[in-house]
């Protein structure tokens, strides 16, 4: 029915001090706002972050308890990475379609920011055994365990905990993989930033968007960016590789923190409530590959859901008007199409016939995407599920495909189509 | 922004101390509180004509306690005064005189309210001469009143008596706390549209209106009077200024609309989502405006349009496409807010004056357009009131500005919002093509 994010921006930046919670709030606040649902009863809100604190562990519920809202709607928190958002949307949809619950606000937030920081397991263990201890000489006993380096604070990082590698070191040997070149991310990425410009300057945002801590467009926006400018861009990701490394800070997404959330219902709900409906949640399909022993790259699930949810609601990428695919890396995405293009690996890898198709460039991320917005890990979903569905409401008519990239190899892929 | 002498002339030791030296002493004004009596004490209504009972009556069916001579020293809480049938100035006296004898009885927060005769051509010039009288008087009396009571003025227009709805609407709001900052003004009743016979609690239920500008200062305020007053509120404002326009909806159980007012599609955006959500729209208040303050000598011409362009040009390209609207309410209304700026100018204020004295021009020649249409639009003037903007003027210039009107005070952006939604309500259907001011008469322009 719509949807709310706050601006998103970079890590460390304007929302340095924001709690998860704060920005999930006033995402919630926001989307309240627009559509008039104070005191409101919602069947149920799901939403989620990446980087949680332990005090977090009921965020979402905090968030509503926190929001205008009514306090008697109920909340639940999913965490399933980079996904977290689009899966918040499958799950509250399905419950809608199920008759369960008439109305539900799918979303997420992430603060890298705001990160927590974790003791070292040595000064854990030993501040447990400390809290166990009765009598003096237990405790200094406890103590006595303790080493200067147990000091040193677990500082987050986005490394896979079962290569040691960081995403875009696992990208940058997918990108080598399928041959992406250095010109065809630049282009890829001036193409997000000049597509969420123009966006933004049409107004397509002015309902999708509420200002936060006086910060009223994504703080990665680069609206006078070029391919000059990318292209001078040293390589950051796959320099220990062999052949050229092409990832660099301006064809990967930055760290970034914000929080989007997305106003389902089922068509009852909305007309007796005369809330707008875009678009039809009409199926999702998640998937995972083995990159633990180096069967497949990291972000490359989303290419192997794709061809079971196409096959399953018989349609081709023919059947698409848009196609919103996560810019984790501008490579992510090009591999992904190079993937689905090529007949030897859709035949071998993806048990398909031939090839699996083409997707049309003139209708993928046509506002815009993670590249030029900032990538929130868990909000990601919820922005585009929510811009899609615009752009769906805005032609008229039409499907739109999405397909979301998430650590652990995962990946998530959905159809909404208009109404 | 806290008015600090205002406090501290209330209290002791100082309140003796600026009464021995002849400072100015305003007190806390008399605002509305839901519930509580129109007027502080009985009401005295004078007048020799036939209308006199019928105002009488109206007030006694508001249950106040009327009277119609005062008891030596007996404190009254307000004056009505009715000379709607002057043929002559020498008629005055009388009324006046036995108003003028009774004056120092007035409790602090009184009202007088006179009901006249608007001077229209083609009369004859002894019956032109009283009625204009009547306007020297007031605005006169307004200034010698202290304690915080004010004296107003109801217009009669022609073929309008004094029962007329909107002349009871006028009455019903110069006479209570709304109107606290209105002081020296005349309100003209052009006709006897409306419906409303008695003070109603939500004179707005059942209707919904947009407020523009509404994140913060007056709008804010006037959202919440809308809403206090029954209405459904859309808050709109730019998409800059979402942040605290969404704390404003959710505070007014509305919903946000973020549009620049400036965007061709601006009135298409505000009517569907109006039609969509709410079924049609009744009330428009034009609030959104901005300052960019320069001497001419010193404008540039980003300076110059861009007011121009949020003050008056996005109000005629609004008006033009929601009046020409079937999802605008046949019995809609407009309001603009104009500025004291724009009646009286101020220096470095080009810009601006030259906006709002427009949109006095426009809401003019709109009412022309929309007589008889059961549609209505009109203006509120401020004058100093108390917001952000007025908070950045240097401490000797604001100090000054506050104590230059006959409240010796700064109103408040309820005062405004308060004249916004007594001009919005359908009790108000008579009155069309009016600038009221809401500025405790301040004496520059006044």
């Amino acid at each position: 029915m719509g949807g709310n994010r706050i601006p998103f921006a970079r890590s460390g930046a304007q929302y340095a001090h924001a709690s998860n919670q704060e920005m999930l709030t006033a995402a919630l606040d926001g989307l309240v706002a627009r559509f008039g649902l104070q005191g409101e009863r919602i069947g149920e809100v799901a939403a989620g972050a990446v980087l949680k604190h332990s005090r977090d562990f009921n965020l979402t519920r905090e968030a509503v308890l926190g929001s205008a809202l009514a306090a008697d709607t109920p909340a639940y928190d999913v965490q399933q990475a980079c996904a977290t958002g689009l899966e918040t949307v499958i799950g509250l949809s399905n419950k809608i379609k199920l008759g369960q619950i008439e109305s539900g606000i799918a979303g997420g937030v992430d603060s890298a920011s705001d990160a927590p920081v974790a003791v070292s397991e040595g000064l854990r263990r030993v501040l447990l055994e400390l809290a166990r201890a009765r009598t003096t000489p237990q405790k200094i006993a406890a103590l006595t365990k303790l080493r200067p380096a147990d000091l040193k604070p677990n500082a987050p990082t986005t490394a896979e905990p079962r290569t040691g590698l960081s995403m875009g070191e696992h990208q940058a040997i997918t990108t080598s993989r399928w041959s992406i070149s250095r010109q065809a991310q630049d282009e890829l990425a001036l193409a997000s930033h000049a597509n969420m410009a123009a966006a933004y300057d049409r107004g397509f945002f002015d309902d999708l968007v509420t200002p936060f801590r006086g910060v009223s467009r994504d703080g990665n926006l680069r609206a006078d960016t070029s391919l000059e400018k990318l292209g001078a861009l040293k390589p950051v990701f796959g320099r220990n590789l062999t052949g050229e490394a092409t990832m660099t800070a301006g064809n990967s997404t930055p760290l970034t923190d914000g929080a989007a959330a997305v106003l389902l219902g089922s068509e009852d709900y909305a007309r007796e409530h005369n809330l707008p409906m875009l678009a039809n949640v009409v199926d999702a399909e998640a998937a995972a590959v083995d990159f633990v022993h180096g069967k497949e790259g990291l972000l490359m699930a989303p290419v192997y859901a794709m061809p079971r949810l196409l096959q399953r609601n018989n349609m081709t990428f023919d059947d698409f008007d848009f196609f919103e695919i996560h810019e984790a890396f501008a490579s992510t995405v090009l591999s992904s199409l190079a993937a689905w293009e090529d007949e030897d690996f859709c035949r071998t890898q993806l048990g398909l016939p031939g090839a699996l198709g083409t997707v049309d460039r003139t209708k993928l991320n046509v506002n815009g995407s993670s590249l030029a917005a900032g990538h929130p890990f868990a909000a990601t979903g919820a922005r585009i599920v929510a811009s899609l569905a615009k752009s769906l409401a805005e032609k008229g008519s039409g499907r739109g495909l999405i397909s979301v990239c998430a650590a652990g190899g995962q990946g998530v892929v959905a159809i909404l189509e208009a109404r | 922004m806290t008015d600090t002498y205002l406090k501290l002339v209330n209290a002791q030791p100082f309140s003796r101390v600026a009464k021995a030296a002849g400072l100015p002493r305003p007190v806390p004004l008399r605002r509305y509180v839901p519930g509580a009596p129109l007027v502080p004490g009985p009401v005295l209504v004078l007048g020799r004509s036939r209308s006199t009972q019928a105002a009488a009556e109206t007030l006694l069916e508001w249950n106040l306690d009327v009277r119609r001579h005062l008891r030596p020293k007996e404190k009254f809480g307000a004056a009505v005064v009715v000379l709607d049938d002057l043929a002559h100035p020498g008629e005055l006296s009388d009324v006046l005189l036995e108003l003028g004898n009774g004056l120092r009885n007035l409790l602090p927060g009184g009202r007088i309210v006179t009901i006249s005769r608007s001077v229209a051509s083609g009369l004859p010039p002894q019956v032109a001469a009283a009625r204009q009288a009547v306007d020297g008087m007031l605005r006169s009396l307004a200034k010698e009143l202290r304690g915080g009571a004010t004296a107003n003025g109801i217009l009669l227009g022609e073929g309008v008596d004094v029962g007329a709805p909107s002349v009871r609407d006028a009455l019903e709001f110069l006479l209570s706390g709304k109107s606290a900052y209105v002081d020296g003004q005349f309100i003209t009743v052009g006709s006897d549209s409306g419906k409303r016979q008695k003070p109603a609690v939500l004179p707005l239920a059942g209707r919904t209106a947009v407020v523009t500008g509404a994140a913060r200062g007056i709008g804010a305020e006037i959202v919440n009077v809308l809403r206090r007053d029954g209405a459904q509120i859309i808050a709109v404002d730019v998409p800059a200024a979402g942040e605290q326009l969404a704390q404003v909806a959710n505070g007014a159980g509305g919903t946000a609309l973020q549009v620049d007012i400036t965007a061709p599609d601006a009135c298409e955006r505000i009517l569907q989502h109006a039609a969509s959500r709410y079924g049609g729209l009744d009330i428009m208040v034009h609030n959104a405006g901005i300052t960019r303050d320069r001497l001419l000598a010193n404008m540039d011409e980003a300076r110059w349009n861009s007011v121009l362009a949020v003050n008056v040009e996005a109000q005629l390209r609004i008006n033009e496409q929601l009046l020409d609207s079937d999802i605008f309410d046949a019995d809609g209304s407009i309001v603009c807010l104009a500025s004291t700026s724009g009646i009286a100018g101020n220096r470095g204020q080009t810009n601006y004056a030259a906006s709002k004295a427009g949109v006095i021009g426009m809401v003019r020649a709109t009412a022309d357009a929309l007589a008889g249409s059961g549609r209505t639009i009109n203006a509120v003037a401020p004058g100093f009131i108390e917001t952000d903007m007025t908070a950045k003027i240097p401490f000797a210039t604001r100090e000054v500005a506050r104590r230059l009107s006959s409240l010796q005070q700064g109103g408040l952006p309820l005062d405004v919002a308060e004249a916004v939604s007594f001009l919005a309500s359908s009790g108000a259907a008579g009155i069309n093509g009016q600038v009221l001011r809401v500025c405790g008469q301040n004496l520059v322009g006044a």
